[in-house]
């Protein structure tokens, strides 16, 4: 029997798989017992209503796909009301996803949502911040420490802080995560990407742009992941195109304590339990008696810090 | 790069969505660019309705790499003999790699997904309008009013006649087809109008049915008002999820408090003729 529990700093999950924020609902119950599941991650909520981003919203390319859906949002009132209330029956902890286009609004939000019942706040600060120039909060250190630090005083619930791909200061942004309270980084949202159909020229999303997923970024994810748990003593949680058994276990071994899946779920709606079968065979296979011993357990030695932090190809 | 093990592909019989593993049996074309696909499928994710589909995986070949599902709504179903039906357009990357699969190979298919048609206690006449691959979706309305004793007219609309492929099918269970075609010219609106309208007058229509096109849309919404009918149309819309998790698939609603987006995976794919809007 293999010891599948994963501690995010301090919680612990009965295993390390959980959906990642957008790509679950709990529709989901209709495939199978959510509760297999190590925790449950609810699409962003924002404190107002939102519709999202014109159709269509999402497109494939090789190895993975966009989307642009734009947070749709029922708003804060009905999640406290219907959606908040609906998850009780479930045993697997719930972390609520939160985002806002400022800081004041952000740690207004968080205090709100921090009720009884949720278990952490995943803080998506991937999205545009308009009080500054519309760049995305995890885009720079300065940005991030700002609303990391009115997050933290607004909750005492563990804290997550969601970062984007879309920067050049991965290890600067994570560790200006930490000083300001996180207790947890979720590497990473998507990365801004286009795809143009080559005969109407038109291009494939209705918002022009959109993020990719899907195992072609799986890379740069992992890439991002490993960076962030070697700069950082709080625990990451790694995402970004995991669709088996043996992407869990490089996140695992990159440095992430746990991990998110999503647009797997969308290829493979049973993805999540297949994929929690898969890594106990393997670690069965391999010898491995607990997620724990996995963690982090990259034989990286030899590697010289400049080389491990490096943000440009060589 | 490995696949998941497909342990988890037993159905679970007390969850309504099943991804599956089914199996081709036949797989015909039936027209230019139009292909019936029969698949063995286990009993439990066959309780389907019609107007129902299933979030098809298309086959990674040499050839194509079609990532996403692709929505197919169910062309026939029956639970006792364990048979699930598609009959589709080869239109893209998806559909080609499927129409690659022969006979015994496998085919992933996740399913019975949305809100099918409904048919109301009280309509006994019911009328169907499609056109093209569109009347594949109306089909197991077709089974489902034989089942309940109500009787079905299809206006079965087409290019030409070879393009009329449902024709027998329809006809095999039970329902009464009218024909109309562009070589014939019987298949402009108004000649429609005559038709369904005529339909009405002789008191064959508590219930319209159509799917697809903007065209019909306008139609059926004009004679169901004018007449006081109900109806209801399927509608189609890129998916990602297929399960209502990833809010891809909306399209704008009439409602009471204005428009509302709804998802075409979970409201849907059948909407209230009334309240969908043109496209």
């Amino acid at each position: 029997m293999v010891d599948l529990t994963a501690r995010v700093g301090a919680l612990t999950l009965k295993n390390p798989i959980m959906p990642a924020s957008g790509t679950f609902s709990r529709e989901m119950a209709e495939v199978f017992d959510l509760d297999a599941l190590g925790a449950l991650v609810t699409k962003t909520i924002t404190a107002e209503i939102r519709g999202g981003n014109p159709t269509p919203r999402v497109c494939e390319v090789e190895g993975g796909m966009l989307n642009s859906i734009g947070i749709p949002s029922k708003g804060l009132g009905a999640f406290l009301a219907s959606e908040l209330p609906a998850y009780a029956g479930h045993r697997a902890p719930l972390v609520v996803s939160i985002s806002a286009p400022s800081v004041e609004g952000f740690a207004a939000l968080c205090e709100k949502v921090s009720q009884p019942g949720v278990a952490a706040i995943e803080a998506n600060i991937s999205c545009p911040n308009i009080e500054e120039d519309g760049k995305a909060f995890a885009m720079r250190p300065e940005t991030t420490r700002r609303v990391l630090e009115a997050l933290r005083g607004a909750t005492d619930l563990p804290l997550w802080a969601k970062l984007t791909p879309n920067t050049g200061e991965t290890v600067e942004v994570a560790q200006a995560a930490e000083a300001a309270g996180a207790d947890g980084l979720v590497v990473a949202n998507t990365m801004l990407s286009m795809s143009i159909d080559p005969r109407s020229r038109k291009p494939k999303l209705g918002n022009l742009m959109g993020g990719l997923s899907g195992p072609s970024f799986k890379p740069i994810a992992l890439r991002m992941t490993y960076q962030c748990a070697r700069s950082v003593e709080i625990p990451v949680i790694g995402c970004g195109g995991i669709s088996t058994a043996e992407d869990v276990v490089e996140y695992l071994i990159a440095g992430a304590s746990a991990v998110q899946v999503g647009t797997a779920s969308f290829i493979n709606p049973t993805a999540m339990p297949r994929l929690l079968d898969d890594l106990a065979a393997f670690m069965r296979t391999e010898g491995i008696a607990s997620v724990a011993e996995l963690v982090g357990s990259i034989r990286d030695d030899a590697t010289a810090e400049a080389v491990r932090f490096m943000e440009t190809a060589p | 790069m490995a696949l998941l093990s497909p342990a988890r592909l037993d159905p679970a019989p007390t969850r309504p969505i099943k991804e599956i593993l089914a199996t081709v049996l036949t797989h015909e074309t039936v027209a230019e660019d139009y292909r019936l696909l029969e698949l063995s499928a286990p009993a439990e994710a066959l309780d389907c309705a019609p107007g129902q589909f299933f979030h098809i995986l298309c086959p990674v070949d040499g050839e194509s790499q079609p990532f996403l599902r692709r929505p197919m709504s169910i062309y026939g179903y029956d639970k006792a003999r364990g048979r699930l039906s598609f009959l589709y357009k080869v239109t893209g990357e998806g559909t080609r790699a499927l129409a690659r699969l022969a006979p015994g190979a496998g085919l992933n298919v996740t399913g019975p997904l949305g809100r099918g048609f409904t048919i109301p206690e009280e309509a006994r006449g019911l009328l169907a309008v499609a056109r093209g691959v569109g009347l594949a979706t109306l089909a197991p309305l077709a089974q489902e009013a034989r089942r309940l004793g109500r009787e079905l007219t299809a206006i079965c609309s087409a290019r030409s006649p070879e393009h009329l492929m449902s024709i027998e099918h329809f006809e095999a269970l039970g329902a009464r087809v009218i024909q109309v075609t562009d070589s014939a010219g019987t298949s402009a609106p108004e000649h429609l109008r005559g038709l369904i309208e005529a339909e009405i007058a002789e008191g064959r229509v508590d219930m319209l049915y159509t799917c697809g096109s903007n065209r019909l849309l306008k139609l059926c919404q004009e004679i169901g008002a004018k007449a006081g009918i109900p109806g209801e149309i399927a509608l189609e819309q890129q998916m990602a999820c297929g399960i209502g998790m990833c809010q891809c698939c909306v399209r704008p609603f009439r409602k009471p408090g204005g428009v509302e987006q709804l998802r075409v995976c979970r409201e849907g794919p059948v909407f209230d003729i009334q309240e969908a809007l043109e496209w």
